[in-house]
């Protein structure tokens, strides 16, 4: 018998923290306000921790029902927790992670005139995410899945005055509901054919089913509809647009919305269904087409962006990219792994890129940034062993978990997988060293000293001048973070991980007699090609450092010249393929006009406006006429009742007549 | 002995000129008389029927009708020596100040 754990606090101490800032943060000073945000954060992180402490004594999986919600008839849905391995893991990358950056946030927002509504936004998205992480059906878990997208939307049109951010905010939400309109159809389904929602009930349902190999039956159809949710919320192709504008928002935000905590729920959904995913080939086999096509695709993007929070958007895109092929060859402890290491380096590339950003003032173009290194050592230092680690070179946490994915894209999946895989770990060191060359090495092009001491005649204060090290508020979580990039890794070091994991996914059944028959060589003679895929995705990530130094800081002058030689597809690349004008053209432009020529002028304006409008007037013209009669003219009055008093005359005649 | 009919023909035709009277004279005064000419062609066939039914309700109506109209002609002429006084005239159609 397990003692009450008290799950339900996680996700309201952040709540409450949310709910006292936003109500009273306005008057409250800058330091009342971090504390609270912190505590809030940081208590949940604790009690997150408590648990891990008490976990091996625990049986699991342990539920925990907080309130009832709906009742009806058989079908019930309550406020209840579920912890086991795979939640206990992203519970503790939310809280920590997440409390890591409320720190650094601190200092990050300090100058910020919103700083209360910062960190009640963002203490709200954790209240969201822990009950995404926590739920014990898919409604609960719904809940947060809506729940972190309006946080999300908050906090990218945070700086609302901007119209971009105003209209990226919109333009994520948008997005995210076409995505969430697919798995909510899904949870229909559940509804309709199992009638529950909740994990443990549904997954018992499912377990004595077959795989659906022969054809696509019920089970693809949800795992379809389940996809398409997590696509949109983890931004895979075809809805992965939204994240590169989602950059907007402050750079906090797109280190713990956009790249660590939110994006993942979608991976995260497909692991926890995954008992409906291994029953469904077909639906496994579109998830990893797709997170291949998006990790080969949006890397390619990356190597040609020049705001640095734009190549790291599209680098979380094809990371993700990874994580989806992972599930979809049904590795899913793999892609959790990833999950993981990919929160702590990307979470890290992306704060620091928010030091370099908050120490040159406020500029994001990699362009007019440049030999940062002795002007931050530490931000370098530590945004080194990020890009170290998301390169995958061992012994950091990248090189384990993307290794891990490769192998069993491999074994268990197909070479072409695989082979794609490699490629794109290639392009991504590449992408990744030219951002750190482009930002630290060479020399600062920003202003030059004398343009500095013009500027600073000229704008007092405003002139931001040289660049300068970040404050230790923002320093200390990019230490911690780049701790376990380093370390993070070594967790999966003789599929540890995977074993942890084990009790969660270990109902796993073969997808194919090849897969079945390529996971035994695996387990046996597999060792030797283990070893070999492995030295060739080392190698080809230093190849990708080695293309980023000799381009960007051995010959700088090459990048140009490749560019013109590659012409058209240069532009195509920088434009990021043209998707964005493609579905303007495709989808946003006959939506809108559709919307304008029909539903506007033809059914609000021609019918709905037209009834109310013509009734109005139709009384307007009769009541014109009719008042004639009140005239005030006495003798027209009496002419009236004169009139009157004649007809009632004439039909009491007729009456009679007839009588 | 004058038969009922008689005194109805002649109240409704005193009524009808008292209201062809009031519809189409402009002047106050002809207004003011029409409207007795009305009521005394309501009092004739009042009286009318008293005799013939032999009730005398009919009749004490009629001195009602005659009380009304005595204090009616009082205030209206009243009125009227007002409106001339202030107005210089007698038209109706001139007097249309609260009319729309």
């Amino acid at each position: 018998m397990n003692h009450p754990l008290h799950l339900w606090l996680i996700p309201l101490l952040p709540l409450a923290g949310a709910a006292i800032n936003g109500f009273f943060g306005k008057k409250a000073s800058r330091q009342g306000v971090s504390a609270v945000a912190l505590l809030g954060s940081g208590a949940a992180f604790a009690m997150a921790f408590f648990v891990a402490v008490r976990f091996s004594s625990l049986s699991l999986p342990y539920q925990e029902v907080f309130a009832h919600w709906i009742r009806s008839g058989n079908f019930s849905v309550d406020f209840a927790f579920y912890l086991d391995q795979l939640s206990l893991v992203m519970l503790l990358v939310v809280t920590g992670v997440g409390f890591l950056i409320h720190v650094y946030s601190v200092g990050y927002m300090w100058e910020d005139p919103s700083f209360y509504r910062f960190f009640a936004y963002l203490n709200l998205f954790m209240f969201f995410m822990l009950t995404l992480v926590l739920a014990s059906n898919y409604l609960l878990m719904f809940i947060g899945w809506e729940g972190v997208g309006l946080a999300s939307y908050l906090l990218i049109g945070f700086w609302f005055t901007k119209d971009s951010a105003a209209s990226a905010g919109k333009k994520a939400f948008i997005v995210n509901r076409i995505g969430d309109f697919g798995f909510l159809i899904g949870l229909f389904l559940l509804i309709q054919h199992f009638g529950s929602l909740n994990f443990q009930r549904v997954f018992e349902m499912v377990r004595p089913l077959p795989a659906e190999t022969s054809g696509a039956g019920l089970l693809t159809a949800i795992g379809i509809l389940l996809m398409v949710g997590a696509c949109g919320k983890s931004a895979q192709i075809p809805l992965y647009v939204w994240l590169p504008d989602a950059m907007e928002g402050p750079t906090p935000v797109s280190a713990l919305i956009h790249a660590a905590t939110m994006v993942t729920a979608g991976v995260y959904m497909i692991s926890r269904s995954h008992v409906i995913f291994e029953r469904a080939p077909i639906a496994l086999t579109a998830v990893a087409i797709i997170g291949t096509l998006t990790a080969f695709f949006a890397a390619t993007i990356g190597v040609a962006q020049t705001d640095i929070k734009k190549v790291l958007a599209y680098s979380t895109v094809s990371q993700l990219g990874y994580m989806f092929m992972a599930c979809g060859v049904g590795a899913f402890s793999a892609g959790i792994f990833h999950l993981m290491t990919h929160a702590f380096f990307k979470g890290l590339l992306f704060l620091a890129a928010g030091s370099v950003i908050h120490g040159v003032g406020s500029e994001q173009d990699m362009r007019k940034m440049g030999g940062l290194r002795s002007y931050m050592p530490w931000t370098f230092l530590t945004m080194g062993i990020a890009t170290l680690a998301i390169a995958g070179i061992p012994p950091l946490a990248g090189f384990w978990s993307k290794d891990e994915i490769l192998w069993k894209v491999y074994s268990q999946g197909s070479w072409v997988f695989w082979l794609i895989g490699v490629i794109t770990a290639l392009i991504t060191s590449f992408y990744m060293f030219r951002l750190m060359y482009m930002t630290f090495a060479g020399d600062y092009r920003g202003q030059d000293e004398h343009e500095l001491v013009v500027a600073g005649r000229a704008h007092g204060h405003d002139a931001h001048g040289l660049p300068h090290e970040s404050p230790a508020v923002m320093l200390v979580p990019l230490i911690i973070l780049a701790v376990l990039s380093l370390v993070g890794g070594l967790v999966g070091i003789g599929d540890r991980f995977e074993h942890f994991l084990a009790p969660v996914f270990e109902q796993s059944v073969p997808l194919s007699a090849a897969a079945e028959a390529s996971s035994a060589i695996a387990e046996t003679g597999g060792r030797g090609t283990e070893w070999l895929l492995m030295g060739i995705s080392v190698t080809l990530a230093f190849l990708g450092w080695y293309l980023a130094y000799l381009l960007y800081s051995k010959k700088p002058e090459l990048p140009q010249k490749i560019a013109g030689a590659l012409g058209g597809f240069y532009n195509a690349v920088v434009h990021k393929y043209y998707i964005d004008e493609l579905y303007a053209a495709v989808f946003i432009k006959p939506l809108i006009d559709g919307s304008t020529r029909i539903l506007w002028h033809g059914v609000d304006q021609g019918i709905i406006d037209a009834v109310v409008n013509e009734s109005a007037e139709g009384a307007r013209h009769v009541s014109d006429e009719v008042r004639h009669m009140q005239s005030g003219n006495l003798r027209s009055y009496a002419g009236w009742i004169a009139a009157g008093a004649a007809a009632v005359i004439a039909y009491m005649i007729w009456i009679w007549v007839k009588a | 002995m004058v038969p009922l009919s008689y005194y109805l023909v002649l109240s409704g035709i005193l009524f009808a000129c008292g209201v062809a009277g009031f519809l189409i004279k402009r002047n106050i005064i002809t207004i003011f008389m029409s409207i007795e000419l009305m009521l005394n062609g309501v009092n004739l066939s009042f009286v009318a029927f008293a005799v013939h039914w032999h009730a005398l309700a009919g009749q004490i109506f009629v001195f009602f009708v005659m009380v009304v109209a005595a204090a009616e002609a009082a205030v209206g002429l009243a009125i009227i020596i007002a409106v001339y006084r202030t107005r210089e005239t007698l038209n109706v159609d001139q007097v249309n100040l609260l009319k729309l």
